[in-house]
């Protein structure tokens, strides 16, 4: 028996339509929630820049603010958080990566690595003014740094930690298991293969996972109001013993506790936009590194 | 240095957890011979030669019982360098597996792990292994490009290459050309007819004819043991058991 039905014909019957009709829709759906994700993105910026575009100038970005914030600039609040983000990575960073190291190419499965893991999971949900407390009371007060760029750093690379220790793993799981047995067959030592091989070629995740944590540490206000911040500093810092200012920080500080703050409306949306700029523009500048090790490579 | 035995398995016996993977295997391979291990899929051959050199310390829960001996010494036991043991035999694997570096630093890894930097000695061993490789033809102009622009044929021989940049005694195959297009084929085929004058190679093929091309003397396996070794001729033309004239017949495998 032949069958000779044209696709048209299998397409005519209802079931064959229904289908196509339930993928359809669902390819649809899934392409609304992806353009969401970038609509949202855009209203935000869009708010900001609209709202804040007028405060931007040279002297907003290089002059320190007086008459009450009311004029001048946040020079002092940039420069903040550039070194707490910078301390933060410096200390966040190698911590990470050798506990990634640790996990993913040493430890041997049991009780005591099923420990570390549900820790650092935990860590990952502490609440950030949680961690801020536990910043004052343990770096802040116990081990007497003060407030001051050490104990924000200290913070916020904790903070940091389980981002980055969980894409440092991934990143090293990713690397082929070829390489490391083409290396140890060479007669390299596990740690030479580690340090030569996977490694490097784990690079580029590794530090996707600094960027998202780094950046999402930079834009926190919670850890850094009792550990770092102030709301106002005579002049730059010049240790890392002093107190800074900070851009989220001096968002919040100019919208609720400033003494005039219907004057200086604009300046917190100026310098919230300031802040989105400076975490856009470092996650840009890692992505495109990372791109770069890549075609390296 | 001819025909004596540059390694020796006695009794060796292999569990990967509770699953025992070689039973009893005793064999021993001669200096400057190439010996084939054929068998079909699953029968141990890959797990036999990973033994060789220590590779299978890498799988946890496994469990090793009898003897390898290299020159005479066992390489299992307390007080053996495992580094040591994997420059003197040294392996090249079934998929071409260049490092992410430059064609260059592949060939020179195994040098510079092993602690030698002198910049004009590791210059030179890198153009001995690539043209021992029969490659150095083909990238002596581009050696600083990334080894992963290599075709597949040529990555391979690059993997060789790596390998015998150490100087290793024995170099262990695990199917090198099953990946690779039949010409890249027959140019490690001949390659292998060039290395025998050197080194000791032991080769697991799939493919017989291979085995019968490449190899003087031939083991099959077949469910974790050893079930006869001989000379390729004899194995091919007069084989003693049933079940290897089954498999070379073709009956199964």
């Amino acid at each position: 028996m032949t069958v000779e039905r044209t696709t048209d014909d299998r397409k005519k019957g209802s079931f064959h339509r229904s289908r196509k009709f339930s993928q359809g829709s669902m390819f649809f759906l899934f392409r609304i929630a992806a353009v969401l994700n970038g609509v949202a993105l855009l209203i935000i910026i869009y708010f900001l820049v609209t709202r804040g575009w007028r405060a931007i100038n040279w002297e907003f970005l290089t002059q320190a603010p007086r008459e009450s914030m009311t004029q001048g600039g946040i020079l002092p609040c940039i420069v903040g958080t550039l070194c707490l983000s910078l301390g933060a990575i410096i200390i966040a960073l190698p911590i990470g990566v050798a506990s990634a190291i640790y996990l993913s190419e040493y430890a041997r499965p049991g009780r005591i690595l099923r420990i570390i893991r549900l820790g650092i999971n935990n860590l990952a949900g502490v609440p950030s003014v949680v961690f801020g407390l536990f910043g004052l009371a343990f770096f802040v007060t116990w081990l007497g740094f003060g407030v001051s760029i050490l104990s924000g750093a200290l913070t916020l690379g904790a903070m940091s930690l389980p981002v980055i220790i969980g894409a440092s793993e991934e990143a090293l799981r990713a690397v082929p298991q070829t390489y490391r047995e083409a290396s140890m067959g060479l007669g390299a030592t596990k740690w030479q293969t580690i340090y030569r091989v996977v490694l490097p070629a784990a690079l580029p995740g590794i530090l996707t996972g600094a960027i998202l944590g780094i950046s999402r540490a930079a834009g926190e206000t919670a850890p850094i109001m009792f550990t770092a911040a102030v709301f106002y500093t005579k002049q730059l810092p010049s240790s890392i013993l002093d107190e800074i200012m900070a851009l989220p920080y001096h968002v919040y500080v100019l919208a609720t506790a400033g003494t005039e703050i219907e004057k200086t409306r604009h300046l917190q949306y100026g310098t919230a936009l300031v802040l989105i700029v400076l975490v856009l523009g470092m996650n840009l500048f890692a992505i495109i590194y990372r791109s770069y090790l890549r075609r390296r490579i | 240095m001819n025909n004596s035995h540059k390694m020796v398995t006695r009794q060796l016996n292999f569990y990967y957890d509770k699953f025992r993977a070689l039973e009893d295997v005793t064999l021993d391979f001669r200096s400057n011979q190439a010996t084939a291990l054929i068998g079909p899929s699953g029968c141990g051959k890959s797990t036999f030669l990973r033994c060789l050199n220590r590779m299978n310390d890498l799988i946890p829960l496994i469990r090793v019982e009898g003897e390898v001996l290299l020159d005479g010494d066992p390489i299992y036991g307390h007080g053996v360098d495992v580094v040591e043991i994997r420059r003197r035999v040294g392996m090249v694997f079934q998929k071409p597996n260049p490092f992410p570096k430059s064609i260059f630093e592949n060939v020179a890894y195994g040098l510079r792990v092993n602690g030698v930097r002198n910049r004009d000695f590791i210059a030179e061993r890198v153009e001995k292994s690539l043209r021992q490789a029969v490659l150095w033809g083909e990238v002596s102009d581009r050696l600083h490009d990334t080894a992963l622009g290599l075709s597949g044929g040529q990555q391979q021989r690059l993997c060789i290459a790596r390998a015998l940049a150490v100087e290793p005694e024995v170099v262990l195959m695990d199917e090198p050309a099953s990946a690779l297009d039949p010409i890249a084929t027959q140019k490690i085929e001949e390659l292998i007819h060039e290395l025998k004058k050197r080194y000791t190679i032991i080769i697991v093929t799939h493919n017989m004819q291979q085995a019968a091309r490449v190899s003087d003397y031939t083991a099959f396996f077949y469910l974790g043991r050893l079930i006869e070794f001989n000379k390729t001729d004899t194995i091919f033309t007069k084989p003693d058991k049933k079940e290897t004239e089954d498999y070379i017949t073709g009956r199964f495998g």
